[in-house]
This record gives structure tokens, C-alpha cells and sequence, in this order.
């Protein structure tokens, strides 16, 4: 079931449209990839989603219902603009963030003390922000912006700014989540920092979507039947041993061992490559070259005839 | 609890908190109550320094200037000009007072000294030389017309005439006022709020540019409507602004009770300056006494209940009115830039009209009637000010009540256009904004 629902968006601002009828619609319990490069629209879908701006037309349903006012409090959104008050105590701030999401002081002083006993910061609790380094910064950000238990979640260019250990920290704890039942959309430009946490993906470019499917679908219908085989022996041997409809894309060696990326044609599986190759060298490793979502979106764009520059 | 409470409420408390505002709340009347202390101080205090002067009496006055309190005067007989400027050095004289022959024609005579002399020391010798003159004169007069009380006749001449302003009341009553009173009230009051709306519609502005460079705003406004976020700060900043202004009505008014018990027991403003005045002018001592008796009472007069309520309504609207009308804007302003730098070019056509207001008071205090101060009290962007000039002086209650009912209107529109510029601005980064910019967003849409 749909948990959230954007039917036929469309944003104009002056001289320029930045949603031209974009629908997306986010089951329960999923993580929604909303991709695009930069100026695509993404933020400004996201802004919608966020009741920062209205649509010119189309609908948005929030759990079944038309969005509204209140449901501010049930979702969580971490803006790609983010920082906090520096000169205000990071406890105080916090508690303040939570009290316009609707939570009543208490509650949001008992959770905010879970939290940071959990990512073990309590001591930084009277301190002003600006005394904090960056990433402490992000840390309490993060748990701002999911104190109130929102159902659903909304990060823009997630991982944009945060350090390698902070940036998995937040993976664990958006999987985490996500397990519990909440619902998160992640927009980025950076395509390949979330794919492999997206159950579903939708491309955005030019104001318009492209593609919506789900991971393992768009992974599929993308499959383009390379692989990548490392080896220890002689390249001739392969050559003169495969089928010819299989073909040698490209070669690399090094003082181990040698690598071809090969693509194969319908008639052959990689079963019958694999026997192919067996008797005449000794295979190092063997896999599927999955397309990223970089190279899917060039491709769809080229498919479909669109042109690639950015604004 | 509602969230512009939950706003102004941070808004409100940040700034009460910070080390500025306790400084400038407690340090600003004890500020002040010292300036008047040390003015009143140093009226009351008499010059003790000793000073001798050397005279030169070329005339055939005989002794015109004496010896008094802490100057002294010697005659130098038989002393050349040339010599007598050496005694300036060796017997350290003060000045050197040279009397002309002709001082009965010229009606002048000259002091020299190596430093400027004091006021005091020049208006003593003027004054002594004067009285000596005059009596001489009046004494030959008195004898050529042969009328010995003449001097008593001619002093029970003297009338000092004191006006006292009546105004008519609406119900017919007649009260005393006092004229000075209307303008020394109405002159500061619409100075206070001139500085108010400055001081805390940049505290707006500021606010609004700090949310944005922290980039903290979207964090926000995806809790609370930017609308709330405005008014909340704006409101917020209001009672900051309160706080601070009652703070040093009270902290004033207890420096003043406090210091006047401790250094001038059994005396109060009122008698100081009674005292102050007279001793100025020590001559018409007397006359003036009655004079001052009447304007205290004039001040009585004017300060009945209904007055002072008046003006205070007056106040407290124009007060909170004008500042809403202008934080708006100033908020509009912090809006549309990325910092304070960048704030020049749209903080002209809001400081403008600012300073045009206490210019026009200025003028309307003078002729409160005019046109200048009919139209000045209108306009909703003077009218905080400018009114405030004129109510002490009592404006017809349909001017009061178009100017009121124009500035609640044109702050519901400013605040409104405000919140337009406001909303897009916010989320506005990295760019150099425009008027023609600013027009645009005007006509988004939400």
C-alpha cells in the first residue's frame, strides 16, 4: 500500500517550470530513491512533500489522506541547507526543534537524553554548537531530525557533508528504521551513495521523470550481460576456446593475473561460458557487471532522446 | 502549546539571556543617572579656585571692581602697562584688568591673560564695573531730579508678566497646561520610538540573516509556517524591546530616589532646578520665583489623569504599531540577503522615511497644526513618530482615529507583502537579489 502518494505535481516559478506532472508514489516501509542530477526538481518536490511550498496542481496524499498541516509532525526531514543555532545550548536547541514538531517539552527531554546516552554525547548537552566540530554538529542534526518518530522520513543529498564514520552510523541507523516501519525517501544527485539502500528508485531530470521501478527491477530491465572474469593462464586459450558470439570488450593484466570483461550474447548463459573456460585456465574470480544508476540514467537519457546538459 | 508561543519564547529568551543585554539593560540608567549627577553636580558647585588680578585704573573711577569670595583684585598705581605684563609671571597673577580713561564713552574695558579666563571670572569683572557705573549714574540722576525715592518708584515698575495656557476640554472644562511640557514630552517620546524601531527592527533583520547563514531556516520551516517563524521573531523581539525599556524606566527611577536620599537629603528635581535657575540670574531673583511658581503649576495642571492616559495610549500604540509596521520590512530585508553587508542597498527606502519622521517632528513640534503635521501624522510611515508629537498638544479625535486605523491597516498589508518576500527569500542562497528580484517573488504564488 501506498504510504505516500504525489500525483501529477507541477511547479512553476517565474520564467522556469521545476515539476512538469511528476507522480512518485512510496509503499510503506520502503526506502524511496528519489535521483536526479542537480536542478532537476528534486528539491523542489521535496519542499512540496515538506508543505515549504505548494504544487500549482496535482495531489499529495499523506497515508491515504490529502496532505495537511498537521502531518508536519509525523515526518522527519533533514534539508540539504541544514545547520543550527550556534550560539544556543545543543540541549536547549534541541529541544526547542522538537517542540515545533509538536512534542511537549518532557517528552522531548526524555527522548533527546536516550538519544544521546545511545551516541554517547550527553556531556555535550550545555555546549553551544559553535563548539562543536562538525561532525558533532551532524550527529545532533540527525537525531533531530528523527526525535518526533516520524513515519516518514525525508533526507536531501543524505550523506552530502558528513564524514565516512558519521555517513555509516546514519546508514545503520536509517536501516534500523526502516526495520521499525518508517517510510524514507532519500534524494541525492550522488547516485551511487544510496542505491544499495533503495528498495525503490525514481530518476528525475529536467523537471520530468524518467524511470520508477523498483531496485531489483531497474537492475534487471538494465542488465546488460557483461562480465567481469580474472584469471591465472593464457589469453590466446580463451580466445580460441569461447563461442564467437561472445565479446571481448576489454582486457587488463597484472603480474598475478589477467581480466577480461566480456559480454554475452543471448544464446550463451554463464554456465556454458564458465564450462567454456574450465579446462584452459585457472579462474580467480567470475561476476555479473551490474550497471550503476549513473549509467542507467545515461542511458535512459540517451534512449530517450533527451539532452544531457545540465543546468 | 501553540508554536509562535514556543517561538517568541526563544526569541525572546536568547536575547534576554546574552551578556549584551544585561549590559546594556543595567549599565545604561546608572549611565545616565551619572551624566545628570555630575551636571547637577557641577552646577551646584561653587568655582573655589583662587585667583588675584592686577588692575590697571586708568579711569577716575575709584575703586570700580572689589575683592569677592576667591578673586582678588590689586590696583597696580604707578605701574606701566609693559611692567605690569611681567607681574602676570612674577607675581603670578591671573589677568590683567586694564580700565581705559574713556570707560564712561566706550563702555568697554580689556582683560589680559596668557590662558582663556573663565566665564565666571569675565562676567564677574563685567558686572562689577557695570553695577559701579550704573549706581554712579543713577545716584546723579536721582539728585538732578531731585526726587530721593525715585530709585523705590522706578523699581515697583517692574512687572514680569507670566503667561498661562488654558485649554478647553472636549467637555468644556478648562485646564492649565503647560506648553514646554507638550513639547519636551512629545519630542522624546517620539525619539524613543524612533530609536526603538531601529534598535530592535536591525534585531529583526539580523535574526532573519543569522537563521539563513546558519542554515537552520528549512530545518524550520518544515516544522512551522514561515509566517509563524516572522511574527514569532518579531513579537519576540518586541518584548525584548519592552523588557528593556520598563527595565530602565524603573532602574532610572530608582538610581534618581536612591541617590537623591544618599547625597541631597531633603531635596527633589524640582528644587534643584528651582535653585539652579535663580542663582543664574540672581538680579530677578524674586520675579522669577513667581514665575516658576506658575509653571510649576502649569505642570501640575497639565499632568491631570485623562491627559497622562492620553499620552500614554498614544504612546503605547504608536510604540508597538510603528515597530510592527517596520520589523516587517527590516525582516523582508534580512530575508532577501545573505548577510548584514548586503543589506545596504534595501535598508535606504525603510531608514528613509525613519529619518524623515523625527525631521518633520522636529518641525511639528513647533507648529503642531499645520499641514506638515496633519499629513506627517497621517502617512502611515511617519505617523508613529510625527503623532507622537502631537498628542501631548491634543489632536481632533478623527485625525487620531484615521491615523490609527491607517497605520493597523498598512501593517496588516506590509506584513503581508513582508511575509511574500519573506517566504521565497528565506530559502533563497548564493544570490545577489534585486528590486526587479524582489518583484517576482511578490507574485509567486505560495
Amino acid at each position: 500500500m501506498a504510504f505516500f502518494e504525489a500525483k501529477n505535481i507541477v511547479k512553476q516559478y517565474a520564467g522556469h517550470t521545476a515539476l512538469k506532472g511528476v507522480s512518485i508514489s512510496v509503499s510503506e516501509g520502503s526506502i524511496f530513491g528519489l535521483l536526479g542530477p542537480n536542478g532537476a526538481g528534486k528539491t523542489t518536490l521535496i519542499r512540496i512533500i515538506n508543505q515549504i511550498t505548494g504544487p500549482d496542481s496535482g495531489e499529495v496524499f499523506f497515508n491515504g489522506e490529502p496532505l495537511k498541516p498537521e502531518h508536519v509532525h509525523h515526518i522527519g526531514y533533514l534539508p540539504e541547507e541544514r545547520g543550527l543555532y550556534k550560539k544556543m545550548k545543543v540541549g536547549e536547541q534541541s529541544i526547542y526543534l522538537a517542540q515545533l514538531k509538536g512534542m511537549s517539552k518532557q517528552d522531548a527531554t526524555t527522548k533527546l537524553q536516550a538519544w544521546f546516552k545511545k551516541f554517547d554525547i550527553l556531556e555535550w548537552w550545555d555546549k553551544k554548537v559553535e563548539e562543536l566540530s562538525k561532525g558533532m554538529a551532524q550527529k545532533i542534526q540527525f537525531i533531530t531530525t528523527i526525535l518526533h518518530e516520524p513515519k516518514l522520513l525525508i533526507f536531501d543529498e543524505p550523506f552530502s557533508g558528513f564524514d565516512p564514520i558519521n555517513a555509516n552510523l546514519l546508514k545503520k541507523e536509517i536501516l534500523e528504521l526502516r526495520n521499525r516501519g518508517c517510510t524514507i525517501i532519500f534524494s541525492t544527485h550522488n547516485m551511487g551513495s544510496v542505491e544499495e539502500l533503495c528498495d525503490h528508485i525514481a530518476l528525475i531530470h529536467k523537471s520530468e521523470k524518467i524511470l520508477d521501478g523498483s531496485f531489483e527491477d531497474i537492475k534487471k530491465e538494465y542488465r546488460t550481460n557483461t562480465y567481469n572474469i580474472s584469471f591465472i593462464g593464457e589469453l590466446e586459450k580463451i580466445k580460441a576456446n569461447i563461442s564467437h558470439d561472445i565479446e571481448i570488450l576489454e582486457h587488463k593484466s597484472n603480474k598475478e593475473f589477467e581480466s577480461l570483461k566480456l559480454k554475452l550474447n543471448n544464446e550463451t548463459g554463464a554456465n556454458e561460458l564458465l564450462s567454456q573456460l574450465l579446462p584452459h585456465v585457472k579462474i580467480v574470480s567470475f561476476n555479473e557487471i551490474i550497471p550503476s544508476m549513473n549509467d542507467i540514467f545515461i542511458r535512459v537519457v540517451n534512449e530517450k532522446n533527451l539532452s544531457l546538459d545540465f543546468e | 502549546m501553540n508554536k509562535i508561543l514556543i517561538i517568541i519564547q526563544r526569541e525572546y529568551l536568547s536575547r534576554v539571556k546574552k551578556k549584551s543585554f544585561l549590559l546594556l539593560t543595567f549599565l545604561t540608567p546608572i549611565l545616565i543617572a551619572g551624566i545628570y549627577a555630575f551636571m547637577i553636580w557641577m552646577m551646584m558647585k561653587d568655582d573655589t579656585e583662587k585667583r588675584t588680578i592686577g588692575v590697571i585704573n586708568e579711569s577716575e573711577l575709584v575703586s570700580p571692581v572689589e575683592s569677592k569670595d576667591f578673586t582678588t583684585f590689586e590696583y597696580l598705581e604707578n605701574t606701566s602697562f609693559e611692567e605690569a605684563k611681567k607681574m602676570l609671571d612674577t607675581k603670578g597673577y591671573y589677568a590683567l584688568l586694564k580700565i581705559p580713561k574713556d570707560i564712561l564713552e566706550s563702555q568697554s574695558t580689556e582683560l589680559f591673560s596668557f590662558k582663556q579666563v573663565t566665564i565666571e571670572v569675565k562676567s564677574e569683572v563685567g558686572s562689577q564695573i557695570r553695577n559701579h557705573i550704573e549706581t554712579i549714574k543713577r545716584s546723579k540722576i536721582i539728585a538732578e531730579a531731585n526726587m530721593p525715592d525715585l530709585e523705590q518708584k522706578l523699581a515697583a515698575t517692574k512687572t514680569p508678566i507670566s503667561v498661562k495656557t488654558i485649554k478647553f476640554g472636549d467637555d468644556g472644562e478648562i485646564k492649565q497646561s503647560s506648553t514646554e511640557i507638550a513639547m519636551g514630552l512629545g519630542f522624546a517620546m517620539s525619539f524613543i520610538i524612533y530609536m526603538f524601531i531601529f534598535m530592535y527592527g536591525v534585531q529583526v533583520m539580523r535574526g532573519v540573516i543569522e537563521e539563513k547563514s546558519n542554515r537552520i531556516i528549512e530545518v524550520i520551516i518544515s516544522s512551522v509556517k514561515p509566517f509563524q517563524l516572522m511574527m514569532g521573531k518579531i513579537v519576540g523581539v518586541a518584548m525584548v524591546g519592552l523588557t528593556q525599556f520598563l527595565m530602565w524606566v524603573i532602574l532610572s527611577g530608582a538610581i534618581i530616589l536612591i541617590g537623591s536620599a544618599i547625597f541631597m537629603p531633603g531635596l527633589d528635581a524640582a528644587s534643584i532646578q528651582q535653585a539652579s535657575s535663580i542663582s543664574q540670574l540672581p538680579s530677578t531673583g524674586q520675579a522669577m520665583n513667581q514665575a516658576q511658581l506658575n509653571m510649576m503649576q502649569d505642570v501640575l495642571g497639565t499632568f491631570d489623569m485623562s491627559y497622562i492616559m492620553s499620552i500614554l495610549g498614544g504612546f503605547i500604540f504608536f510604540f508597538l504599531a510603528g515597530y510592527l509596521l517596520y520589523s516587517a520590512l527590516f525582516a523582508a530585508v534580512g530575508s532577501a540577503v545573505d548577510n548584514e553587508t548586503e543589506t545596504q542597498q534595501f535598508m535606504l527606502p525603510i531608514s528613509l522615511p525613519l529619518v524623515l519622521a523625527l525631521y518633520i517632528g522636529m518641525a511639528v513640534a513647533k507648529n503642531p497644526e499645520g499641514s506638515l503635521a496633519f499629513w506627517g501624522s497621517i502617512i502611515p510611515l511617519t505617523s508613529p513618530i510625527v503623532m507622537l508629537v502631537r498628542i501631548p498638544f491634543g489632536v481632533p479625535l478623527w485625525e487620531l482615529l484615521l491615523s490609527m486605523g491607517l497605520l493597523v491597516a498598512s501593517f496588516i498589508f506590509v506584513t503581508w507583502v513582508a511575509a511574500k518576500i519573506y517566504r521565497t527569500g528565506i530559502l533563497m542562497y548564493g544570490k545577489k537579489v534585486s528590486y526587479k528580484e524582489i518583484w517576482k517573488w511578490l507574485r509567486y504564488h505560495r
